[in-house]
Protein backbone atom coordinates (compact mmCIF):
# COMPACT_ATOMS: atom_id res chain seq x y z
CA UNK A 1 0.00 0.00 0.00
CA UNK A 2 1.48 3.28 -1.12
CA UNK A 3 2.12 6.20 1.21
CA UNK A 4 2.23 8.48 -1.85
CA UNK A 5 -0.96 10.50 -2.38
CA UNK A 6 -2.71 10.26 -5.75
CA UNK A 7 -3.59 13.65 -7.22
CA UNK A 8 -7.30 14.42 -7.57
CA UNK A 9 -9.08 17.45 -8.97
CA UNK A 10 -11.94 19.12 -7.09
CA UNK A 11 -14.72 18.76 -9.66
CA UNK A 12 -17.54 20.12 -7.53
CA UNK A 13 -17.82 21.77 -4.14
CA UNK A 14 -21.08 22.01 -2.17
CA UNK A 15 -21.45 23.88 1.13
CA UNK A 16 -23.79 21.57 3.06
CA UNK A 17 -24.12 23.92 6.05
CA UNK A 18 -21.82 26.46 7.65
CA UNK A 19 -18.39 24.84 8.08
CA UNK A 20 -19.32 21.60 6.33
CA UNK A 21 -18.44 20.94 2.71
CA UNK A 22 -18.87 18.09 0.25
CA UNK A 23 -16.14 17.73 -2.39
CA UNK A 24 -16.46 15.67 -5.56
CA UNK A 25 -12.92 14.53 -6.40
CA UNK A 26 -11.88 13.25 -9.83
CA UNK A 27 -8.62 11.30 -10.30
CA UNK A 28 -6.15 13.36 -12.34
CA UNK A 29 -4.81 10.18 -13.97
CA UNK A 30 -8.24 9.46 -15.50
CA UNK A 31 -8.50 6.13 -13.66
CA UNK A 32 -11.32 4.82 -11.52
CA UNK A 33 -11.85 5.40 -7.79
CA UNK A 34 -13.87 2.42 -6.53
CA UNK A 35 -14.63 2.04 -2.82
CA UNK A 36 -16.76 0.05 -0.42
CA UNK A 37 -19.41 1.78 1.79
CA UNK A 38 -17.85 2.76 5.11
CA UNK A 39 -14.28 3.15 3.83
CA UNK A 40 -12.29 6.36 4.21
CA UNK A 41 -9.40 8.13 2.53
CA UNK A 42 -6.49 10.24 3.74
CA UNK A 43 -6.84 13.69 2.17
CA UNK A 44 -3.59 15.63 1.81
CA UNK A 45 -3.07 19.35 1.41
CA UNK A 46 0.62 20.07 0.68
CA UNK A 47 2.39 22.06 3.40
CA UNK A 48 -0.64 21.77 5.70
CA UNK A 49 -1.17 18.10 6.46
CA UNK A 50 -3.24 14.98 5.99
CA UNK A 51 -6.52 13.85 7.60
CA UNK A 52 -8.79 10.83 7.49
CA UNK A 53 -12.15 11.59 5.87
CA UNK A 54 -14.97 9.14 5.27
CA UNK A 55 -16.37 8.68 1.80
CA UNK A 56 -19.96 9.88 1.46
CA UNK A 57 -20.65 9.11 -2.21
CA UNK A 58 -22.58 6.50 -4.14
CA UNK A 59 -20.52 3.26 -4.31
CA UNK A 60 -21.76 2.57 -7.85
CA UNK A 61 -20.19 5.82 -9.06
CA UNK A 62 -16.50 4.96 -9.57
CA UNK A 63 -15.28 7.88 -11.64
CA UNK A 64 -14.93 10.11 -8.58
CA UNK A 65 -14.83 10.17 -4.78
CA UNK A 66 -17.39 12.20 -2.86
CA UNK A 67 -16.23 13.26 0.60
CA UNK A 68 -17.93 15.37 3.24
CA UNK A 69 -15.70 17.31 5.61
CA UNK A 70 -16.42 19.53 8.59
CA UNK A 71 -13.91 22.33 9.14
CA UNK A 72 -12.73 21.88 12.70
CA UNK A 73 -8.94 22.31 12.59
CA UNK A 74 -6.13 23.56 10.33
CA UNK A 75 -6.10 20.58 7.93
CA UNK A 76 -9.85 20.15 7.64
CA UNK A 77 -10.20 23.91 7.16
CA UNK A 78 -7.65 23.74 4.32
CA UNK A 79 -9.51 20.82 2.73
CA UNK A 80 -12.85 22.63 3.05
CA UNK A 81 -11.32 25.74 1.48
CA UNK A 82 -10.37 23.88 -1.72
CA UNK A 83 -12.13 25.44 -4.68
CA UNK A 84 -13.42 23.76 -7.83
CA UNK A 85 -10.49 23.15 -10.21
CA UNK A 86 -7.89 22.88 -7.43
CA UNK A 87 -5.91 19.75 -6.66
CA UNK A 88 -5.77 17.61 -3.56
CA UNK A 89 -3.85 14.45 -2.64
CA UNK A 90 -5.74 11.27 -1.83
CA UNK A 91 -4.58 7.97 -0.30
CA UNK A 92 -7.04 5.14 -0.26
CA UNK A 93 -9.79 4.08 -0.06
CA UNK A 94 -8.72 2.52 3.21
CA UNK A 95 -10.11 0.37 6.00
CA UNK A 96 -12.90 -2.13 6.43
CA UNK A 97 -16.38 -0.79 5.66
CA UNK A 98 -19.95 -1.76 6.52
CA UNK A 99 -20.74 -5.51 6.28
CA UNK A 100 -23.43 -5.06 3.62
CA UNK A 101 -23.73 -8.79 2.93
CA UNK A 102 -24.82 -9.34 6.54
CA UNK A 103 -27.86 -7.13 5.92
CA UNK A 104 -29.24 -9.19 3.03
CA UNK A 105 -32.68 -10.57 3.89
CA UNK A 106 -32.74 -8.50 7.09
CA UNK A 107 -34.15 -5.16 8.22
CA UNK A 108 -31.27 -2.71 7.91
CA UNK A 109 -31.48 0.03 10.53
CA UNK A 110 -29.02 2.87 10.06
CA UNK A 111 -28.52 5.13 13.07
CA UNK A 112 -26.54 8.31 12.47
CA UNK A 113 -25.72 11.37 14.52
CA UNK A 114 -24.56 14.79 13.35
CA UNK A 115 -22.01 14.62 10.52
CA UNK A 116 -21.99 10.85 11.11
CA UNK A 117 -24.64 10.79 8.40
CA UNK A 118 -21.84 11.19 5.83
CA UNK A 119 -20.14 7.79 6.42
CA UNK A 120 -23.50 5.97 6.29
CA UNK A 121 -24.73 7.71 3.13
CA UNK A 122 -22.93 5.18 0.85
CA UNK A 123 -24.51 2.21 2.61
CA UNK A 124 -27.90 3.93 2.50
CA UNK A 125 -27.56 4.48 -1.25
CA UNK A 126 -26.42 0.86 -1.63
CA UNK A 127 -29.46 -0.28 0.39
CA UNK A 128 -31.88 1.80 -1.71
CA UNK A 129 -30.39 0.26 -4.88
CA UNK A 130 -30.72 -3.21 -3.35
CA UNK A 131 -33.98 -2.64 -1.49
CA UNK A 132 -35.64 -5.83 -2.74
CA UNK A 133 -32.82 -7.84 -1.13
CA UNK A 134 -33.63 -6.39 2.32
CA UNK A 135 -36.73 -7.08 4.44
CA UNK A 136 -36.80 -3.47 5.65
CA UNK A 137 -34.81 -0.26 5.60
CA UNK A 138 -34.85 2.51 8.23
CA UNK A 139 -32.77 5.59 8.91
CA UNK A 140 -32.72 7.12 12.39
CA UNK A 141 -30.90 10.43 12.43
CA UNK A 142 -30.16 12.77 15.30
CA UNK A 143 -28.53 16.14 15.23
CA UNK A 144 -28.11 19.30 17.29
CA UNK A 145 -30.81 21.55 15.79
CA UNK A 146 -32.83 21.87 12.56
CA UNK A 147 -30.19 24.11 10.94
CA UNK A 148 -27.58 21.38 11.54
CA UNK A 149 -29.33 18.69 9.50
CA UNK A 150 -26.81 17.30 7.02
CA UNK A 151 -27.94 16.56 3.43
CA UNK A 152 -31.21 18.31 4.35
CA UNK A 153 -32.81 18.32 0.89
CA UNK A 154 -31.80 14.70 0.24
CA UNK A 155 -33.17 13.72 3.66
CA UNK A 156 -36.47 15.31 2.71
CA UNK A 157 -36.52 13.17 -0.45
CA UNK A 158 -35.70 10.03 1.54
CA UNK A 159 -38.57 10.86 3.94
CA UNK A 160 -41.07 10.67 1.09
CA UNK A 161 -39.59 7.44 -0.30
CA UNK A 162 -41.79 4.46 0.60
CA UNK A 163 -38.76 2.16 0.41
CA UNK A 164 -37.22 3.82 3.43
CA UNK A 165 -38.51 4.76 6.86
CA UNK A 166 -36.91 7.96 8.15
CA UNK A 167 -37.00 9.24 11.73
CA UNK A 168 -35.22 12.49 12.59
CA UNK A 169 -34.56 13.92 16.01
CA UNK A 170 -32.97 17.20 17.10
CA UNK A 171 -31.65 18.08 20.54
CA UNK A 172 -33.43 21.43 20.55
CA UNK A 173 -35.69 23.34 18.21
CA UNK A 174 -37.19 26.76 17.81
CA UNK A 175 -40.48 27.69 16.19
CA UNK A 176 -41.24 25.95 12.93
CA UNK A 177 -39.81 22.48 13.61
CA UNK A 178 -42.59 19.89 13.65
CA UNK A 179 -40.34 16.85 14.08
CA UNK A 180 -39.09 15.06 17.16
CA UNK A 181 -37.12 16.86 19.86
CA UNK A 182 -35.16 14.61 22.21
CA UNK A 183 -32.30 12.14 22.07
CA UNK A 184 -31.89 10.03 18.94
CA UNK A 185 -32.23 6.82 20.93
CA UNK A 186 -35.89 7.76 21.64
CA UNK A 187 -36.67 6.88 18.03
CA UNK A 188 -35.01 3.45 17.91
CA UNK A 189 -37.87 1.35 19.39
CA UNK A 190 -40.31 2.85 16.87
CA UNK A 191 -38.46 1.51 13.83
CA UNK A 192 -37.72 -2.00 15.12
CA UNK A 193 -40.37 -4.37 13.76
CA UNK A 194 -38.42 -7.57 14.26
CA UNK A 195 -35.32 -6.93 16.38
CA UNK A 196 -33.80 -10.38 16.00
CA UNK A 197 -33.97 -10.02 12.20
CA UNK A 198 -32.32 -6.61 12.24
CA UNK A 199 -28.83 -5.49 11.29
CA UNK A 200 -27.88 -2.07 12.65
CA UNK A 201 -25.16 0.25 11.37
CA UNK A 202 -24.34 3.14 13.68
CA UNK A 203 -22.17 6.21 13.13
CA UNK A 204 -21.83 9.40 15.14
CA UNK A 205 -20.15 10.77 18.25
CA UNK A 206 -18.89 7.87 20.36
CA UNK A 207 -21.18 8.60 23.31
CA UNK A 208 -24.17 8.61 20.97
CA UNK A 209 -23.02 5.30 19.43
CA UNK A 210 -22.63 3.76 22.89
CA UNK A 211 -26.17 4.73 23.91
CA UNK A 212 -27.58 3.74 20.51
CA UNK A 213 -25.92 0.32 20.72
CA UNK A 214 -27.25 -0.13 24.27
CA UNK A 215 -30.77 0.82 23.10
CA UNK A 216 -30.60 -1.58 20.14
CA UNK A 217 -29.27 -4.32 22.40
CA UNK A 218 -32.03 -3.67 24.97
CA UNK A 219 -34.68 -3.91 22.23
CA UNK A 220 -33.36 -7.37 21.27
CA UNK A 221 -31.10 -6.70 18.29
CA UNK A 222 -28.30 -9.30 18.56
CA UNK A 223 -25.08 -7.59 19.67
CA UNK A 224 -23.18 -9.18 16.78
CA UNK A 225 -25.62 -7.57 14.34
CA UNK A 226 -24.80 -4.07 15.60
CA UNK A 227 -21.91 -2.42 13.74
CA UNK A 228 -20.21 0.83 14.71
CA UNK A 229 -17.91 3.12 12.74
CA UNK A 230 -15.19 4.00 15.23
CA UNK A 231 -12.94 7.01 15.10
CA UNK A 232 -9.47 7.61 16.50
CA UNK A 233 -6.50 9.71 15.40
CA UNK A 234 -5.57 8.07 12.09
CA UNK A 235 -2.16 8.94 10.68
CA UNK A 236 -0.68 6.33 8.32
CA UNK A 237 -4.05 4.78 7.45
CA UNK A 238 -2.50 1.37 6.79
CA UNK A 239 -1.80 -0.09 10.22
CA UNK A 240 1.87 0.87 10.50
CA UNK A 241 2.03 3.71 13.01
CA UNK A 242 -0.40 2.66 15.76
CA UNK A 243 -1.88 6.10 16.34
CA UNK A 244 -5.43 4.81 15.91
CA UNK A 245 -5.02 1.81 18.20
CA UNK A 246 -8.12 0.86 20.19
CA UNK A 247 -7.15 -2.08 22.40
CA UNK A 248 -6.18 -4.90 20.04
CA UNK A 249 -7.57 -3.09 16.98
CA UNK A 250 -5.82 -0.71 14.61
CA UNK A 251 -8.90 1.15 13.45
CA UNK A 252 -7.48 2.28 10.11
CA UNK A 253 -6.77 -1.34 9.16
CA UNK A 254 -9.22 -3.48 11.20
CA UNK A 255 -11.98 -0.82 11.11
CA UNK A 256 -13.25 1.79 11.09
CA UNK A 257 -16.33 -0.45 11.17
CA UNK A 258 -16.31 -3.02 13.96
CA UNK A 259 -19.02 -5.20 15.48
CA UNK A 260 -20.38 -4.04 18.85
CA UNK A 261 -19.01 -7.05 20.81
CA UNK A 262 -15.49 -6.16 19.55
CA UNK A 263 -15.63 -2.66 21.04
CA UNK A 264 -18.31 -2.74 23.77
CA UNK A 265 -15.86 -3.15 26.67
CA UNK A 266 -13.16 -0.98 25.06
CA UNK A 267 -15.54 1.98 24.83
CA UNK A 268 -15.83 1.92 28.62
CA UNK A 269 -12.05 2.28 29.07
CA UNK A 270 -11.51 5.99 29.03
CA UNK A 271 -7.71 5.75 28.68
CA UNK A 272 -8.31 4.31 25.19
CA UNK B 1 -65.22 -3.95 19.79
CA UNK B 2 -65.16 -7.41 18.18
CA UNK B 3 -66.81 -9.05 21.20
CA UNK B 4 -69.47 -6.32 21.33
CA UNK B 5 -68.34 -5.07 24.75
CA UNK B 6 -67.76 -1.38 25.28
CA UNK B 7 -64.22 -0.57 26.50
CA UNK B 8 -64.29 0.71 30.05
CA UNK B 9 -61.98 3.43 31.29
CA UNK B 10 -60.16 0.75 33.28
CA UNK B 11 -59.57 -1.18 30.01
CA UNK B 12 -58.20 1.94 28.37
CA UNK B 13 -55.87 2.62 31.29
CA UNK B 14 -54.69 -0.99 31.33
CA UNK B 15 -53.95 -0.72 27.60
CA UNK B 16 -51.64 2.27 28.05
CA UNK B 17 -47.94 1.47 28.67
CA UNK B 18 -47.98 3.55 31.87
CA UNK B 19 -50.50 1.36 33.66
CA UNK B 20 -50.18 -1.90 31.71
CA UNK B 21 -49.85 -4.85 34.05
CA UNK B 22 -51.45 -3.21 37.10
CA UNK B 23 -53.94 -5.32 39.02
CA UNK B 24 -57.52 -4.84 37.63
CA UNK B 25 -58.80 -3.58 40.99
CA UNK B 26 -56.24 -0.75 40.81
CA UNK B 27 -57.03 0.22 37.20
CA UNK B 28 -60.76 0.09 38.15
CA UNK B 29 -60.06 2.51 40.97
CA UNK B 30 -57.90 4.78 38.77
CA UNK B 31 -60.59 4.69 36.08
CA UNK B 32 -62.77 6.80 38.38
CA UNK B 33 -60.30 9.66 37.94
CA UNK B 34 -60.00 9.40 34.14
CA UNK B 35 -61.77 10.65 31.02
CA UNK B 36 -61.03 10.74 27.31
CA UNK B 37 -60.11 14.03 25.68
CA UNK B 38 -59.22 15.38 22.25
CA UNK B 39 -56.99 18.34 21.40
CA UNK B 40 -56.93 19.69 17.83
CA UNK B 41 -53.52 20.54 16.38
CA UNK B 42 -52.17 23.77 17.86
CA UNK B 43 -54.25 23.63 21.05
CA UNK B 44 -52.58 23.48 24.43
CA UNK B 45 -52.97 20.58 26.84
CA UNK B 46 -51.63 22.84 29.56
CA UNK B 47 -49.55 25.96 29.98
CA UNK B 48 -46.59 26.84 32.17
CA UNK B 49 -47.50 27.86 35.73
CA UNK B 50 -51.10 26.66 35.40
CA UNK B 51 -52.28 24.39 38.19
CA UNK B 52 -51.32 20.79 37.43
CA UNK B 53 -54.90 19.54 37.69
CA UNK B 54 -54.91 17.02 34.85
CA UNK B 55 -52.13 15.00 33.22
CA UNK B 56 -52.53 13.03 30.01
CA UNK B 57 -51.82 9.51 28.78
CA UNK B 58 -51.27 10.06 25.05
CA UNK B 59 -53.09 7.59 22.80
CA UNK B 60 -52.61 9.25 19.41
CA UNK B 61 -50.75 12.30 18.12
CA UNK B 62 -47.65 14.21 19.20
CA UNK B 63 -47.21 16.83 21.91
CA UNK B 64 -44.41 19.41 22.11
CA UNK B 65 -43.20 20.54 25.52
CA UNK B 66 -42.23 24.16 25.09
CA UNK B 67 -40.86 27.26 26.72
CA UNK B 68 -41.40 30.74 25.35
CA UNK B 69 -38.44 33.07 25.14
CA UNK B 70 -38.78 36.77 24.34
CA UNK B 71 -37.40 37.39 20.88
CA UNK B 72 -36.98 33.69 20.08
CA UNK B 73 -40.55 32.46 20.17
CA UNK B 74 -41.33 28.90 21.19
CA UNK B 75 -38.48 26.55 22.07
CA UNK B 76 -39.36 22.86 22.02
CA UNK B 77 -37.50 20.94 24.70
CA UNK B 78 -39.05 17.53 24.07
CA UNK B 79 -41.59 15.84 21.83
CA UNK B 80 -43.93 13.24 23.29
CA UNK B 81 -45.72 10.55 21.30
CA UNK B 82 -48.57 8.06 21.66
CA UNK B 83 -47.85 5.71 24.56
CA UNK B 84 -46.12 8.44 26.57
CA UNK B 85 -47.31 10.71 29.37
CA UNK B 86 -47.69 14.48 29.23
CA UNK B 87 -47.17 15.97 32.67
CA UNK B 88 -45.27 14.92 35.78
CA UNK B 89 -45.51 18.08 37.90
CA UNK B 90 -48.85 16.92 39.33
CA UNK B 91 -46.98 14.54 41.66
CA UNK B 92 -45.14 17.10 43.80
CA UNK B 93 -45.96 20.49 45.26
CA UNK B 94 -46.51 23.19 44.16
CA UNK B 95 -48.52 21.21 41.56
CA UNK B 96 -47.89 23.66 38.73
CA UNK B 97 -46.75 22.91 35.18
CA UNK B 98 -43.17 23.83 34.25
CA UNK B 99 -43.69 23.88 30.47
CA UNK B 100 -46.36 24.51 27.89
CA UNK B 101 -47.68 21.33 26.23
CA UNK B 102 -48.91 21.96 22.68
CA UNK B 103 -50.66 19.45 20.42
CA UNK B 104 -48.45 19.20 17.31
CA UNK B 105 -51.22 17.35 15.47
CA UNK B 106 -54.60 15.99 16.52
CA UNK B 107 -54.11 14.45 19.93
CA UNK B 108 -56.32 11.86 21.58
CA UNK B 109 -55.53 11.22 25.20
CA UNK B 110 -56.86 10.01 28.50
CA UNK B 111 -56.86 12.83 31.03
CA UNK B 112 -56.34 11.89 34.66
CA UNK B 113 -57.69 14.16 37.38
CA UNK B 114 -54.53 14.72 39.41
CA UNK B 115 -56.25 15.73 42.66
CA UNK B 116 -58.46 12.64 42.48
CA UNK B 117 -55.45 10.38 41.87
CA UNK B 118 -53.42 12.03 44.63
CA UNK B 119 -56.30 11.50 47.04
CA UNK B 120 -56.50 7.79 46.13
CA UNK B 121 -52.73 7.45 46.47
CA UNK B 122 -52.82 9.17 49.88
CA UNK B 123 -55.71 6.95 51.03
CA UNK B 124 -54.04 3.71 49.95
CA UNK B 125 -50.22 3.76 50.06
CA UNK B 126 -50.08 0.45 48.12
CA UNK B 127 -51.74 2.17 45.17
CA UNK B 128 -49.60 5.25 45.73
CA UNK B 129 -46.42 3.18 45.67
CA UNK B 130 -47.46 1.41 42.47
CA UNK B 131 -48.33 4.69 40.76
CA UNK B 132 -44.98 6.19 41.80
CA UNK B 133 -43.19 3.05 40.55
CA UNK B 134 -44.78 3.72 37.15
CA UNK B 135 -43.84 7.40 37.13
CA UNK B 136 -40.29 7.21 38.47
CA UNK B 137 -38.84 5.55 35.30
CA UNK B 138 -40.44 8.31 33.19
CA UNK B 139 -38.83 11.00 35.32
CA UNK B 140 -35.48 9.15 35.32
CA UNK B 141 -35.59 8.70 31.52
CA UNK B 142 -36.31 12.39 31.01
CA UNK B 143 -33.46 13.30 33.36
CA UNK B 144 -31.06 11.05 31.41
CA UNK B 145 -32.26 12.47 28.10
CA UNK B 146 -31.69 15.99 29.39
CA UNK B 147 -28.20 15.11 30.66
CA UNK B 148 -27.26 13.57 27.31
CA UNK B 149 -28.36 16.70 25.50
CA UNK B 150 -26.45 18.86 27.99
CA UNK B 151 -23.29 17.13 26.76
CA UNK B 152 -24.03 18.68 23.34
CA UNK B 153 -23.00 15.47 21.55
CA UNK B 154 -23.01 16.95 18.08
CA UNK B 155 -20.97 20.05 18.85
CA UNK B 156 -18.03 20.54 16.46
CA UNK B 157 -14.76 19.41 18.11
CA UNK B 158 -13.46 22.96 17.71
CA UNK B 159 -16.08 24.07 20.25
CA UNK B 160 -15.23 21.40 22.78
CA UNK B 161 -11.54 20.52 22.36
CA UNK B 162 -8.74 19.72 19.96
CA UNK B 163 -9.24 19.18 16.26
CA UNK B 164 -7.15 18.34 13.18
Amino acid sequence: MSMVPRPFLVRRRVEEMPGCVTLELEPCDGGAAPFAPGQFTMLYVPAVGEIAVSISGDPTQTDCLVQTIRAVGPVSRAVCAKAEGERIGVRGPLGRGWPVEAALGKHLVIVAGGVGLAPVRPVLLWALANRERLSGLSLVYGTRSPDQVLFASELLGWSSNDALRVAVSVDRAEDGWAGHVGVVTDLIPGVLDSPTETVAMVCGPEIMMRFAAQALDAEGVPAGSIHLSMERNMKCGIGWCGHCQLGPHLLCRDGPVLAYPEVRDLMAVWEL
Amino acid sequence: MADGKMKTMADILAGHPLFAGLAPQITDLLGGCAGNVHFPAGHYLFKEDDRADTFYLLRAGDVALEQRMPGRGRLTVQTLHAGQVAGASWILPPYRWRFDARAVDDVRATGIDAACLRAKCDADPVIGYQVLQRFLPIVAERLQSTRLRLIDLYAPPSEVGRAL
